[in-house]
This record gives structure tokens, sequence and C-alpha cells, in this order.
């Protein structure tokens, strides 16, 4: 699917360039090395994202947060794409927010995601979106596949019905806690995530049991065992902590 | 001015949402003085009235019964919601979705009965080969996910409708 995680992402030069760019019709400045979504960010503008995570090197899975870019028909994956001098960029139209909720829409009609019954109901980043942004049910069919729990590791449960497929715990395993248990295995609607070489997570060689996986996972696909409906939270905010203190011992 | 004819019905759903709408209390005499139930799981009626202004539908379409119902419904009301996730999503009654029909008969009433074993052939419909939500049969003009979805949201959709306004349904969401 995507390029294997380089081990660390890269810490900005102390003397990198700024560019100036627009975004929303507002002048903003950011550095050579910021892509949009972050520039974005860092002047309070919000675009919606899934797959992106900080602290993660971000791959563009999700493509929740395409902007448009002045002078180009195609959209831009804003989390991958670097700013420019001049840049004229668009967060939010009536395109984006139909593409937007389409997406959303395609999560929830490629696998079985009953809310209702779910561990991590009102804990869910997927659940958040259909809500903000405005999607009340679905135009595309269910497709209702038949698709596996695996239950086999002694304290996690993947659960293959409620995966979008974010590639947060992958890239978790392989750039934080570097055992890269995880992988995508299969192409397009057959893709799954897999541990080693298609295992069961139980009888993995290489997972250390760390957790990181079921605490970046957006939704209900990787949690905790033991928990009931509504009963699992995640806690995503030691990554930065993680990053920092790694970029910190580097210095 | 006459009163708005209002019906709810209730297909493959556990009634949790028809609770949420009672759960709106007191403020159920307001939606009361404006308009008139004409047919509802709660009102002693056989047949489903002709010309209803509103209909809310609770529940999937699982059975060749929920499946005559709704089209009728449809035919018979001007402005359809479909209320809760099991008639926006089908929700758990499409939790059978993935396995056929004979497989979930077979585990209901074989594996699953110590007493007379047998698939019920009379006064039970058959099950459809999937629990389907309602706008994939007929046409709804209003969905207000949630399981269930909250009474706040339902008076506040209910009263928007009345006065002929956008319902906001930022506060309710699939599950809960």
């Amino acid at each position: 699917m995507s390029s294997r995680p380089s081990a660390k992402p890269a810490a900005p030069a102390p003397s990198s360039k700024v560019k100036t760019l627009t975004i929303d019709d507002r002048l903003v400045s950011a550095r050579e090395d910021e892509s949009i979504l972050d520039a974005a960010r860092d002047n309070g503008i919000q675009i919606p994202t899934l797959c992106n995570l900080d602290g993660l090197t971000p791959v563009g899975a999700c493509r929740l947060c395409m902007v448009e870019v002045k002078g180009s028909s195609r959209l831009f994956a804003s989390c991958v794409t670097m700013v420019g001098e001049g840049m004229e960029v668009v967060t939010d139209s009536e395109r984006l927010q139909k593409y937007r909720k389409t997406i959303v829409e395609l999560l929830f009609s490629e696998r079985n995601h009953v809310c209702a019954v779910c561990v991590s109901n009102g804990h869910c980043e997927l659940q958040n979106l259909a809500q903000t942004l405005g999607v009340t049910h679905l135009t595309v069919p269910y497709r209702n596949p038949k698709l596996p729990v695996d239950a086999s590791h002694e304290r996690f449960v993947n659960d293959h019905n409620r995966c979008v497929l974010c590639q947060r715990c992958v890239r978790v395993c392989g750039e934080v806690e570097g055992a890269h248990t995880w992988d995508i295995n299969g192409r397009g609607i057959g893709a799954r995530v897999i541990t080693d070489l298609n295992q069961p997570w139980g009888s993995s060689e290489t997972c250390t049991g760390c957790g990181k996986c079921v605490q970046v996972c957006p939704t209900g696909a990787l949690t905790e065992k033991g928990k009931s409906v509504r009963e699992m939270s995640k806690r995503t905010r030691f990554l930065p902590y993680l990053t920092m203190m790694r970029e910190d011992r580097s210095e | 001015m006459s009163k708005v004819k209002l019906a709810t019905v209730w297909l493959d759903g556990c009634s949790g949402c028809h609770m949420s709408f009672l759960d709106m209390d007191e403020r159920i005499l307001e939606i009361a003085a404006r308009v008139e139930v004409v047919y509802s799981p709660l009102v002693d009626l056989k047949e489903f009235p002709a010309d209803v202004d509103v209909t809310i539908v609770e529940g999937g379409v699982s059975s060749e019964e929920d499946l005559h119902k709704i089209r009728m419904v449809r035919s018979r009301t001007k402005l359809l919601i479909a209320l809760g996730d099991c008639a926006v999503t089908s929700n758990v009654p499409g939790m059978r979705n993935t396995f056929k029909v004979d497989d979930v008969m077979k585990r209901a009433y074989f594996e699953n009965a110590d007493l007379k074993q047998q698939v019920p052939c009379e006064v039970i419909p058959r099950l459809l080969p999937r629990t389907r939500p309602v706008h994939e049969i007929v046409p709804v003009d209003v969905f207000l996910p949630g399981c269930p979805p909250p009474a706040d949201v339902i008076f506040g959709a209910l009263v928007s409708l009345l006065d002929g306004t956008t319902p906001d349904l930022s506060a309710t969401r699939f599950g809960r």
C-alpha cells in the first residue's frame, strides 16, 4: 500500500525557509517543510482527518483532508502536500464537503460498523466525523461483508468489522515501537490489517504487547479485551510526548 | 387550522426509539396540541389510515410484513421520518445480514431451542434475505440517526418540521 515507514519523522532543520500562502483567503506563513494541514492547524483552521495522527508519518490514506489548490482541478491530500509560495488553498467548499461525506459513507458501507453495540461507541473518530460532517444516513448500499474477529491475543482484540484501514497501527508499531508487527494484506476492498505473516495476533512472535496500536486505533477495530459497549476510550496523547522525548535525546 | 395528522410505525426494532419519543416528558403536550395521532403502536387501530401528514418509522425492514407495511405507509404519507439507527442503517437487526436466512433460523429455532425445535411457518412473517434501512426500500424525507435518538432531538425536529423549518440534527449521530 504505502512505503515502509521510516524510523522517525525528520526533525525540521532550524534554517528552513518560510513560505507565504493563503488558506481560505487568510494570508499565512509556514516553514517550507510544513504540510498544508499543519499550516492550517497552526492558524486555527480545522480540516477533518482520520488517518492522520500527531507523532506518526502522514500517509494520506483516508483522503478526508483533501483541499482545493487554485490553478489545479485535482484535489490534494493536505497532510502529504507541502506548502508552496503563493499557494491559494481552499479547505472547505461544497465540492469538498460532498467528497468528505461520501468518503465517510463508503467507510461505513464497506464494513459492519454497528455503532450501537461497539465498545468504542461514543469514543470513535469515525462516528464523530459522521456527526460533524452531517452524515445522517448512507446514500450507498451496505456491503455487509463477512469478516473475522481475531481474539487470539491475550489482552487485545482485532475486529475487522470496524477497521477503516487508516494504517495508524501499522505506523505506530513500525515507527514508534519498532516491532513492525502490523501490515496491510491484499488490495482495495480486500485489504486487511494483518499481524506478522497473516497469522493470529496471539501467535505473533514480533508483537511486544505494548498496546500502542490499540490506543491509536480511531475506531473499535483494535480494543482491549473485557470492554463492553461504550467502555473503550483511547489514549493517544502519549505519542507526541514519546516523539518529543526521543528528539530531545538525539540532540 | 386543522391539526397535522401524525402516525408512528414500528418495524424491526426494539421500541427504544418510541420510548425515547415518550421521554420528551411534558413537552409531549406541546406536540399533542399541534398534531392528531392517527396511528401508532400506542393507538388501538388496525388499519393504517389514508392521508397522513407525517409518519415516524422505527426499525429496519426485515420481513415480508415490514416490506408490505412500509410501502403502504409511504403511499399514504406526505412526510416520512426514519427514526433511529435501525430505520436509518439497519443496525442490530442487520447484524444477521452476513449470514444466510436458513442459518439464522437454524440458530434461533434449533441450536438455541430446547423444546419443540421447528421453524415457525404460520402467523410469523417470513424474513427477507437481508434487513435493510428504510430508505433503501422507499424514499425517506428526514433522517434521525441514534440508538436511540435523544428525546431532545426528536422534540426539536418535530417542532421544526411543524414550524416548516429544517431540523437541526447536529446533536445526534449513529450509535449514541
